[in-house]
């Protein structure tokens, strides 16, 4: 036993010695993760959720979120004598004064914009391959949470330096507090101490941005991540993985080196987008002034889509007994949401009652093999991207020599026929995708190569899969749709039928499919070569 | 069910876990010194990344600039502070994934899952500790306990209402007035000099503020309010109403700059179509026609100033703005 | 170098490149605008006249009328000024190349001393604002930054974005970049109010405040890059595309190497 072990034993033996951490330590250290390039992006959000907590905290240091005035005095000329925010002021401060301080503003920015493309593309791994479902619903659910919280914490940090752009977003949130019926008008007040600006709202939102929101973040992510390593994580299907197992490295050493390492990757990749690309130029757009506003003013590109909406929306405004309604701004900006993120968290509680199936999974879904539901994702998808490309309508009008009237025409057509095309086609292409599965199982692969038969007809070989692939293709679970009843045994209709029919219906919708191939199929085929 | 489960006896069998395939460095030491360098040269090159951060830091001015092909002339300083980070950190990250890839262990391990819930027994024993809890504590037996309780804690929940109230004051009628009256004078802005019609000319545009007395400081909440903006074209382009065309002053009509949808500053004028287009949500209206909503989701036209000139011949308010300026309330109207 | 055949690669590195092209091609004009303006006074005015009136003949009426009366398809020149001319064939977008919405700006057809005449032969026909002098264009000595930055912000910026990087109007219609252009041309765009631009009033933009707007303008243009590549200096559009790209794609790529079994 060399020296350096020893310490070691007598640091692992005091510790447990107060903790009897020992035995929880060696199970834990010995935990098993699948490895999968896509497990590893909801690794991404957690590290860029570290490097905005690093660089946010560098930020605070010098940040002044007060919108008291100011006469700026700095070392950035052009806007020497205008008159500003101090929280404005600061921030050139930090771009200008603080050496590295631009840098780690950068960073921050580009960490905000990452971490939110981490959570998305996330979201989109655990829907598309159902890890979701039981025993997850939990963590699907508070996933969603983050990522509602987080497209406003990014809101909020879009908005502290107070300067034209961020103030003309500050000004759109107000306009849609506003429009809450009954309530808005003082709602607003509240919010901003009194009119539009005012001299409350920065500090106010900075402590939500600093303190408020990141330790519900912190909490959230913590639940997220202990119920990830309680449950175990799930895994792609494949030879010798099963429901009732895992297949993957041990935490010590390879997956804490891998994921040790990843952090930094992920550091390193910020850090690179910081030194060589300016984000959100301040010192450009200046202070912030109602009476001032920039060509091409949008969000970060979480809140694009819904800046979108709004633009795509038509102008309907009700009045009702002297009272104003906005629709056009309710909609898009209220309501839409509403139902977009309330559908999102549900949708594992309506697959499984459309499934009736109750069971735990383990083992994740190849896309293909649940059609619908990869259907009514790329539907969702279809719908946000038509959004956000209206979010940036003028951009890519000027850049693509179309007019803005065209884009939102576009969009406000495609918004509505798109999605369902998306289903549709995306819905085809999984029941397609089944079938060339099948076809390889029973068939084999397309060698390239032609044979003559004594015949004289030529024939493609076709060289049988291994047993690994077709264990693959083959391994899913094929559920029947339900077939709830609806009359009873004596043929009168039961309390529950006409629930019981609709459900019925929609689980035949969700269950179609390409029959897989049997292993009695495949023998017979190999009888006939 | 029935025919889902015959399908499953049929299943083409599960091969089960392939066999562990040997990585070169396993097999060859060779290979292993030379992923050992890999690794080092990684880590050195993340020292290196430091180093460049400390020589930029130091020695770099933030005042020099250098030409990178591609990228054009950019600071030196803040590239090498953040290429030096970017390099120290990226490089950690590769040579440690690189090193558990290639020298530390790959066999795949298989751990058995358990079923989530517990057993019936368990269940039950907890689902009558519950009960019996409830029980001991009387809450069903004590009706009046269990209601004075509900009705203190729902009322304890008013307490942050209650509280909270002083985060700003009532609106009133604060979000109906702005600072425009009979007889204010239209000041440019920046700048607060009074305006004469003929300062116009047709197909011009001015920016302006009400006229504030001397001393009195013009904050954003009155900008926010009451910028509005001048445009001056031939009287005979007007398709108003007589009322409406009233409000104007030799070709010159008056509207609020703040966009009747969501507050944005409206001031894409087009002199060549007469259209004001709003840059954030697109709205387009037209000022021949008091702003008609043209385009776009705003609902209403934007608020039209009724203007004229005073005995000095500047151009001034003929009124207060006939309706809230600014985006939709629900007592806009009431 | 490695940076752009990454980045090409992309899936969206078209608007990318397309700013990218967009600047270039500015660059190219701002280069072959630049051409110094000499002697373009030694002529007396009514030979400027009669030589105007030859050009203007030659490549102009035929859209604005024998005698600049103006037809169907464009306007009317009698009154527009020495300036309105001198921007709009200085800056090369008179002639149009084709009917579009636009006149866009491109390497002029006529030479300097070929757009005086054609402007004292425009202003002799109507009085109209003048051609500012190199005197009057001393932005530097006149103008201040910061106030022109509040101007322009209050004044322009809505069109031309933040950063003059020009931005979308109605029906296809744009507000173009003002990074590149002559002083003089800015400052006559201001006075008469080129295409769907408005005119901004001597009195309630004062000369020095343009000189203000210029001063900001030019100071704008020659900022370097403090925080790296400006990517077109458009706002979060740009930004984003790039998270989307190149960010997120670096980040998948290293995920899908660290996953992958070393051989």
């Amino acid at each position: 036993m060399t020296a350096r072990e020893r310490i070691a034993g007598n640091v692992a033996g005091y510790v447990d010695d107060r903790t009897g951490g020992a035995k929880w330590m060696k199970k834990n250290l010995q935990k098993v993760f699948p490895d999968h390039w896509s497990f590893l992006l909801g690794e991404i959000c957690l590290y860029s959720f570290i490097i905005l907590l690093l660089s946010g905290t560098f930020l605070t240091f010098w940040f002044d979120p007060s919108m008291r005035e100011v006469v700026y005095e700095g070392a950035y000329e052009p806007l020497q004598g205008v008159k500003m925010s101090a929280a404005y002021a600061s921030a050139l401060e930090i771009s200008f004064e603080v050496r590295g301080g631009l840098l780690m503003r950068q960073i921050h920015h580009w960490a905000a914009l990452i971490f939110m493309i981490g959570i998305v593309v996330h979201l989109m791994r655990v829907f598309f391959t159902g890890a979701f479902r039981k025993p997850r619903e939990f963590n699907w659910i508070i996933g969603v949470g983050l990522l509602t919280l987080g497209i406003v914490e990014g809101f909020l940090g879009y908005s502290l330096p107070d300067d034209l752009l961020s103030g003309t977003g500050i000004r759109i949130a107000e306009a849609i507090i506003q429009a809450i019926p009954v309530v808005g008008s003082y709602l607003s007040y509240f919010a901003f101490g009194g009119a539009f600006p005012g001299l409350a709202f920065i500090p106010r939102i900075y402590v939500v941005h600093v303190l408020l929101l990141p330790g519900i973040f912190l909490a959230l992510i913590t639940v997220h991540l202990m119920l990830v390593w309680y449950q175990k994580h799930t895994q792609f299907p494949g030879p010798g993985r099963t429901e009732k197992n895992v297949v993957g490295y041990p935490l010590m050493p390879v997956y804490m080196a891998k994921a040790g390492g990843f952090f930094f990757i992920v550091f390193g990749v910020t850090a690179f987008l910081g030194a060589v690309a300016s984000i959100n130029p301040i010192w450009l757009y200046g202070p912030y002034n109602p009476g001032q506003v920039s060509a091409g003013s949008q969000p970060d590109w979480y809140m694009g889509w819904l800046d979108g909406l709004v633009r795509m929306s038509p102008p309907i405004e009700t009045y009702l007994f002297g009272y104003t309604i906005s629709w056009n701004i309710l909609i898009p900006g209220l309501i839409l949401p509403g139902i977009i993120f309330t559908g999102l968290a549900l949708y594992p509680f309506i697959e499984s009652w459309i499934t009736g199936d109750k069971r735990e999974h383990h083992l994740l879904d190849r896309p293909r093999n649940a059609p619908n539901r990869t259907a009514i994702g790329a539907m969702a998808l279809t719908f946000t991207l038509v959004s956000l490309i209206n979010g940036g309508n003028d951009i890519i009008a000027t850049s693509f020599d179309l007019t803005i009237n065209q884009m939102m025409w576009f969009s406000r057509i495609a918004i509505i026929v798109l999605p369902p095309i998306a289903f549709i086609v995306t819905k085809r292409l999984c029941l397609s995708l089944q079938r060339a599965d099948r076809d390889l199982v029973l068939h084999g692969r397309e060698t390239g190569r032609l044979v003559r038969m004594p015949n004289g007809e030529f024939v493609e070989v076709h060289e049988p899969i291994s047993p690994e692939k077709a264990w693959l293709l083959t391994s899913h679970e094929q559920l029947a749709p339900l077939e709830l009843p609806e009359v009873d045994g004596a043929g009168v209709r039961r309390p529950a039928a006409i629930r019981n029919k609709i459900r019925n219906r929609i689980s035949r919708a969700h269950a179609v499919a390409v029959p897989k191939a049997t292993e009695t199929e495949r023998r017979e085929l190999e009888g006939h070569h | 069910m029935s025919n889902s489960e015959s399908r499953e006896v049929d299943l083409i069998k599960d091969p089960g876990l392939p066999a562990h395939v040997h990585r070169r460095t396993d097999t060859d030491p060779v290979a292993a010194k030379r992923a050992e360098r890999q690794v080092a040269i990684l880590f050195s090159l993340s020292a290196l990344g430091t180093l460049l951060l400390i020589f930029s830091f130091i020695f770099i001015s933030d005042e020099t600039f250098i030409f990178i092909p591609v990228m054009g002339e950019t600071n030196a300083h803040q590239l090498g502070l953040g290429l030096g980070m970017a390099i120290a950190l990226f490089c950690i990250g590769a040579g440690a994934i690189h090193w558990a890839k290639t020298l530390m262990p790959d066999e795949e391990i298989v751990v058995q899952r358990h079923e989530f819930r517990s057993d019936d027994e368990d269940r039950a024993d907890f689902v009558k500790t519950v009960k019996e809890g409830a029980a001991n504590a009387g809450l069903g037996r004590r009706p009046l306990i269990k209601r004075t309780l509900g009705a203190a804690l729902g009322l304890s929940g008013l307490t942050p209402l209650l509280l909270l109230r002083d985060l700003g004051p009532l609106p009133g009628d604060d979000l109906k007035k702005t600072h425009w009256k009979a007889g204010t004078r239209l000041v440019t802005d920046p700048g607060d000099r009074p305006i004469r019609p003929e300062d116009l000319e047709i197909g011009a545009v001015a920016q302006t503020q009400p006229e504030f007395p001397e001393g009195k400081e013009r904050h954003l909440e009155d900008i926010a309010k009451d910028a509005v903006l001048l445009i001056r074209m031939r009287p005979e382009e007007f398709n108003l109403d007589s009322e409406r065309l009233s409000w104007t002053h030799e070709g010159i009509i008056a509207f609020s700059k703040i966009c009747s949808h969501m507050g944005c500053a409206v001031a894409l004028y087009e002199q060549t179509t007469k259209h004001l287009l709003c840059p954030c949500h697109q709205s387009t209206f037209d000022v021949t026609r008091a702003a008609k909503v043209i385009f776009g989701p705003a609902a209403r036209p934007l608020p039209q100033l009724a203007i004229t000139v005073d005995a000095e011949g500047y151009l001034v308010a003929q009124a207060p703005f006939s309706e809230p300026v600014g985006p939709s309330f629900w007592g806009r109207l009431s | 170098m490695k940076r752009l055949s990454r980045l090409r690669r992309h899936r969206a590195a078209g608007p990318v490149l397309l700013i990218f092209a967009l600047f270039t091609i500015g660059t190219t004009f701002q280069v072959a605008s630049a051409v110094n303006q000499e002697n373009a006074t030694v002529q007396s005015r009514s030979t400027a006249i009669a030589e105007g009136k030859e050009i203007f003949l030659r490549g102009c009426s035929s859209c604005h009328g024998l005698n600049a009366e103006g037809q169907e398809i464009a306007p009317s020149l009698i009154g527009v000024g020495a300036a309105s001319v001198d921007f709009q064939v200085g800056t090369g977008r008179m002639p149009m190349a084709d009917m579009s919405q636009q006149a866009v700006r491109k390497a002029p057809v006529y030479s300097p001393e070929e757009v005086h005449a054609l402007a004292t032969y425009v202003a002799s026909l109507a009085p109209g604002p003048a051609v500012p002098g190199d005197e009057l264009l001393n932005y530097e000595r006149d103008g201040s930054v910061a106030e022109g930055g509040q101007l322009f912000r209050t004044n322009c910026a809505m069109c031309h974005n933040f950063a003059g990087q020009g931005g979308a109007l109605t029906q296809g219609k744009y507000a173009p970049t003002v990074m590149g252009v002559q002083p003089k041309h800015i400052y006559e765009a201001m006075i008469t109010g080129p295409q769907a631009m408005p005119v901004f009033s001597d009195k309630t933009l004062t000369p020095e405040e343009k000189l203000s707007i210029i001063k900001w303008i030019k100071s704008a243009e020659s900022e370097p890059q403090l925080g790296g590549v400006a990517l077109g200096r458009v706002g979060p559009v740009t930004e984003g595309l790039l998270a989307w790209t190149l960010g997120i794609v670096l980040l998948i790529g290293v995920a899908v190497w660290l996953a992958a079994k070393a051989r």
